[in-house]
């Protein structure tokens, strides 16, 4: 069977800090990692390669230095890597990314597609069901365990209340949550011949996309304004009694958007 | 001279550090209160080629280098100093002596295994009378037919009980002295081969250091590992390699002791100040610093040197000491400065403390590096 | 497109086996808001199998100034193809300028089928949302990269404008029977060859205890709280806020919890978006474990705590009688 992997290079978001003088992100410095929805995603291809001998492609749309984390895939195991990058797909919303991602995937053979579910600097959790619906195939997201037969996919799909387990024919796509295993770590055979092995770079010359849907100006939707939350500034200490205290505290987690 | 890692290289420190911190930081403490030696970490490193990488794919290695290996090492012994050793006395005391010195026939036997992880290696040369002067060897080996009658017995074996392979060493001929040194392989299971007496130790408490009895153990002939009477340079040159491997070691945990102490440092506050800006605090960071980097570009270059073929000797000596010196100096002020907190086992600079004084004693003691070096300057 | 075709505010109703989501409720608080200050009608799209007009009053009586029930025996357990494609005849039908969903595990798998079978916008987890007074623009403002910043988004051009909208943080308004409105049904037929997924096993089960790493909020308790009884306490508060329950190091030893809920030097490390230290000193091996938390909130009697001096908001007070106050707080605060 042949697997397609969309991966996408993310900043670890946990690691950024924010600048204390100018309130923006500091993004120097940060490391770069493979989304660990789309790690944990791989891992499930990789055990599907060793079980059933699956093919598998990771896919991935970014800028140029993207290409470290699909050297970082094929050092996981996967067969085949793919760039697409290119200025004109830049600014992309989840519609235009999705665009742009769909169109490369109909260059290729494939059963199964294989998203995370959101990416952490994103956030948005659309990317995966959007690929599905250009492609217009089913999808199945919130996956937490797979199965796969001859000619259909079995997985557990988690909703906040239970779950469901349900069959889909191929082809078909499926997002991953990264709590549904442990991704393996780059093998040191992996990692050494990881550099030795082609990573295909497509341009928009090289996929057949009307250009209307992609980019920014193919993006819907736009950032007005964005902001940091602010630096953490020194505290406020209250000497208050227990109902004002309880007041203070509820009315700075509304504030906050934490509740 | 680049002294950029490659690409791979850095690709490699990456998976290094996180599987360092996810799979081997945990368990740190429990290996060293416990004395237990970290089963479920060796197979986990095996798994993903840690045991094999200097040695090619037809081998079973992950087809890296040396100093691949050697960033493994410091990686490992960053958050557990224990870790570090065992993959260390393994891949260069045991693995690299068989893959430099052995016959096509006993690379085949015993690489893959030993690449794969699957068993693990140790080295048996010191003796209760033969420290420093490994020559006074008094294990004997004689030959009868086919195989040598193995009788005497070690102190001080890194990876004792849990390995599967050794290079001990043995006299074939006591008339030739030094020359009458000859290396086998014995493994685990021959008969009259047993593990004594566990050592109780200050520091790397997790690391299984034991005694090797011999007696009358047949090893057979396929098992002499390079000529009869090579032996005592086959240790050296050995032990040539396993002093980087120490170096990274002492490497890492010099580094490790750094880390743990900026965080430290970061936090706690006195006089209405985090202590990290104190200047004495600032001053001893960058000392220990400075002499860190300075150590790991010795240890690296001795490590790239062994790569490019050259003649490593001295420069392996080198590192050694500067190194293990290095962690000792690095993880003693380390500990002041944690204060007292430091000296509680809440944190981990008193282990790493601990852990760094045998880097400046076994696998040749400062001592011995000083000599190897000398040599050379006086040449 | 012609953006001026599309009017109203539409809500997607979310059911589950028959029960109408608080999430419902809280789009309707908010999008009664935007659609008075749009001065267009509010709709709630209720999807599902023997839908009832009883379903549709309790719509009606929370804000939706009409509901439309698409009553379908194959929209009874949620699938997304069935779903998607009745939510896309209504809106292709009504063609509302706004479509809000809730950002649940339905809502975040269906919005953004529909939004890209309409060749529309859709803005993830929305935290805010307000009209733009020059544009009419729906403001739609969520957090992003990890939660480390805020970002306003805006779907000039294109129409429907969808949102996916954070659960627990819009208010929900006072059920009002009074109110009327109207219920009309929608027809939309869906063909066997749109279940396209086969459920083989269907499990309703409350989700089972994560590690404190992984908890959004902690509610973490000191020796401050004096006994164990109060300890246990914590778990409503945690539960209410949607977080779990962590503990010093001072009581683990004191055998109040498990070891796996200490927090700091000797315990975890974690960084929740809250972080509520109960009666806790804030010993450095402690503030260790939890200093790089999103907000950090201190109850404690002792002013000189040095928990203070690492907490967003410090409260100075006995921890034992604030915790039943925020608790009602917090209830007032969440419903009406």
């Amino acid at each position: 069977m042949k697997i397609i992997v969309c991966i996408k290079q993310v900043p670890d978001t946990t690691e950024v800090k924010i600048n204390p003088t100018t309130g923006t992100l500091i993004r120097e410095g940060v490391p770069s990692i493979i989304n660990p929805d789309d790690k944990s995603g791989l891992e499930a291809a990789l055990v599907l390669k060793e079980q059933q001998g699956a093919h598998v492609t990771v896919l991935s749309m970014g800028p140029p230095q993207a290409d470290l984390a699909l050297r970082e895939a094929l050092a996981m195991g996967a067969d085949q890597a793919i760039l697409l990058s290119d200025r004109a797909f830049g600014g992309a919303d989840t519609w235009a990314t999705s665009s742009t991602l769909a169109a490369a995937i109909r260059k290729l053979e494939w059963d199964l597609i294989i998203c995370g579910r959101q990416a952490i600097d994103g956030d948005t959790a659309q990317v995966g069901p959007q690929i599905a619906e250009h492609l217009q195939v089913p999808h199945v997201s919130y996956v937490s365990e797979l199965q796969v037969g001859e000619k259909a996919i079995e997985v557990k799909r988690k909703f906040e209340d239970g779950w469901q387990r349900l069959r889909v024919q191929f082809p078909c796509l499926i997002t991953t949550l990264k709590d549904m295993n442990q991704a393996r770590y780059m093998s040191m055979a992996g990692i050494y011949s990881a550099y030795k092995q082609e990573v295909k770079v497509w341009g928009l010359a090289d996929i057949d996309v009307d250009q209307a849907n992609i980019g920014l100006k193919g993006s819907p939707t736009r950032v007005k304004a964005s902001y940091t939350k602010g630096t953490r500034s020194a505290g406020k200490v209250y000497e208050v009694d227990p109902r004002d205290g309880a007041r203070i505290i509820v009315e700075s987690l509304k504030e906050k958007f934490i509740i | 001279m680049d002294f950029q890692l490659s690409r791979e290289h850095q690709l490699l420190a990456t998976t290094l550090k996180d599987f360092a911190e996810n799979e081997v930081r945990p368990l740190a403490r429990e290996t060293d209160e416990k004395e237990a030696f970290p089963v479920s970490t060796v197979e986990k490193m095996a798994r993903f080629g840690m045991m094999g990488i200097p040695f090619p794919k037809d081998f079973g290695g992950a087809g890296g280098d040396n100093l691949g290996y050697i960033m493994a090492v410091e990686a490992l012994s960053k958050v557990c100093g224990t870790t570090g050793v065992i993959l260390s006395a393994h891949t260069s005391l045991c693995a690299a002596p068989i893959y430099e010195f052995g016959t096509d026939e006993q690379k085949r036997r015993f690489l893959p295994d030993l690449a794969a992880g699957r068993k693990i290696g140790a080295f048996g040369l010191t003796e209760p009378n033969a420290g420093t002067d490994a020559a006074g060897q008094q294990t004997a080996a004689v030959l009868s037919g086919d195989k040598y009658i193995l009788t005497g017995s070690k102190i001080f074996i890194t990876n004792a009980g849990y390995a599967d392979v050794y290079i001990v060493f043995a006299m074939t001929d006591r008339s030739k002295g030094t020359r009458g040194i000859s290396a086998f392989i014995v493994e685990k299971g021959m008969p009259g081969f047993s593990i004594g007496k566990k050592e109780e130790k200050m520091g790397i408490r997790g690391s299984s250091t034991c005694e090797l009895i011999f007696e009358n153990v047949e090893v057979p002939v396929t098992n002499l590992l390079g000529r009869e009477g090579g032996g005592f340079g086959l240790a050296m040159k050995t032990l040539d390699g396993g002093r980087i491997g120490i170096g990274a070691q002492a490497l890492g945990l010099a580094q490790g002791a750094i880390d743990e102490t900026v965080r430290y440092v970061k936090e706690r506050k006195q006089f209405g100040k985090t202590i990290g800006s104190f200047q004495n605090t600032q001053f001893q960071l960058a000392d220990m610093q400075a002499r860190t980097d300075a150590a790991r570009l010795l240890v690296y270059r001795a490590a790239c040197l062994k790569d490019a073929k050259q003649p490593y000797s001295t420069e392996a000596a080198m590192a050694k000491l500067f190194a293990s010196e290095t962690a000792m100096a690095v993880t003693t002020m380390a500990v002041q400065l944690h204060g007292g907190y430091g000296y509680t086992r809440e944190y981990p600079v008193e282990r790493m403390m601990r852990d760094a004084k045998i880097t400046e004693i076994y696998e040749g003691t400062s001592e011995v590096q000083k000599m190897v070096i000398s040599a050379a300057v006086l040449k | 497109m012609n953006i001026s075709e599309y009017r109203g505010v539409m809500v997607f109703a979310e059911q589950r086996r028959g029960e109408i989501q608080k999430v419902a409720f809280e789009l309707l608080g908010v999008g009664r808001g935007i659609a008075d200050t749009l001065q267009e009608p509010l709709i709630a799209v209720l999807a599902g199998t023997h839908l009832t007009d009883a379903q549709a009053a309790s719509l009606i009586a929370h804000g939706a100034d009409r509901v439309i029930l698409v009553d379908d025996p194959r929209l009874g357990v949620y699938m997304t193809e069935p779903f998607t494609k009745a939510l896309t005849a209504v809106i292709n039908a009504e063609k509302p300028g706004i479509v809000f969903f809730g950002a649940t595990t339905i809502g975040r798998d269906l919005a953004p089928r529909v939004s890209a079978r309409l060749k529309t916008g859709l803005t993830a987890d929305c935290t805010a949302l307000a009209i733009d007074d020059a544009s009419r623009n729906l403001l739609m403002t969520r957090p992003a990269f990890g939660g480390n910043i805020m970002a306003t988004i805006i779907c000039p051009e294109h129409r429907p404008q969808m949102s996916t909208v954070r659960p627990g943080v819009m208010r929900r308004l006072e059920a009002d029977t009074a109110r009327t409105g109207e219920i009309t049904r929608f027809a939309c037929s869906i063909a066997p060859a749109d279940v396209n997924v086969e459920i083989l096993e269907e499990v309703v089960q409350k989700e089972e205890k994560k590690n404190i790493e992984d908890a959004s909020v902690l509610v973490a308790g000191g020796r401050g709280l004096g006994n164990p009884e109060n300890f246990q306490s914590l778990q409503n508060l945690a539960e209410m806020l949607g977080g779990q329950v962590a503990a010093s190091r001072a009581v683990v030893d004191a055998g109040w919890t498990s070891q796996d809920k200490q927090v700091g030097q000797t315990g975890k490390t974690v960084r929740p978006d809250l972080y509520l230290a109960c009666g806790i000193s804030g010993m450095i091996q402690h503030v260790a474990g939890m200093e790089e938390s999103g907000f950090i909130v201190a109850v404690n009697k002792n002013k000189d705590a040095p928990i203070f001096a690492y907490a967003d908001i410090g409260i100075v007070t006995d921890v034992n009688s604030l915790l039943p106050a925020l608790q009602e707080e917090l209830s007032r605060a969440r419903s009406v």
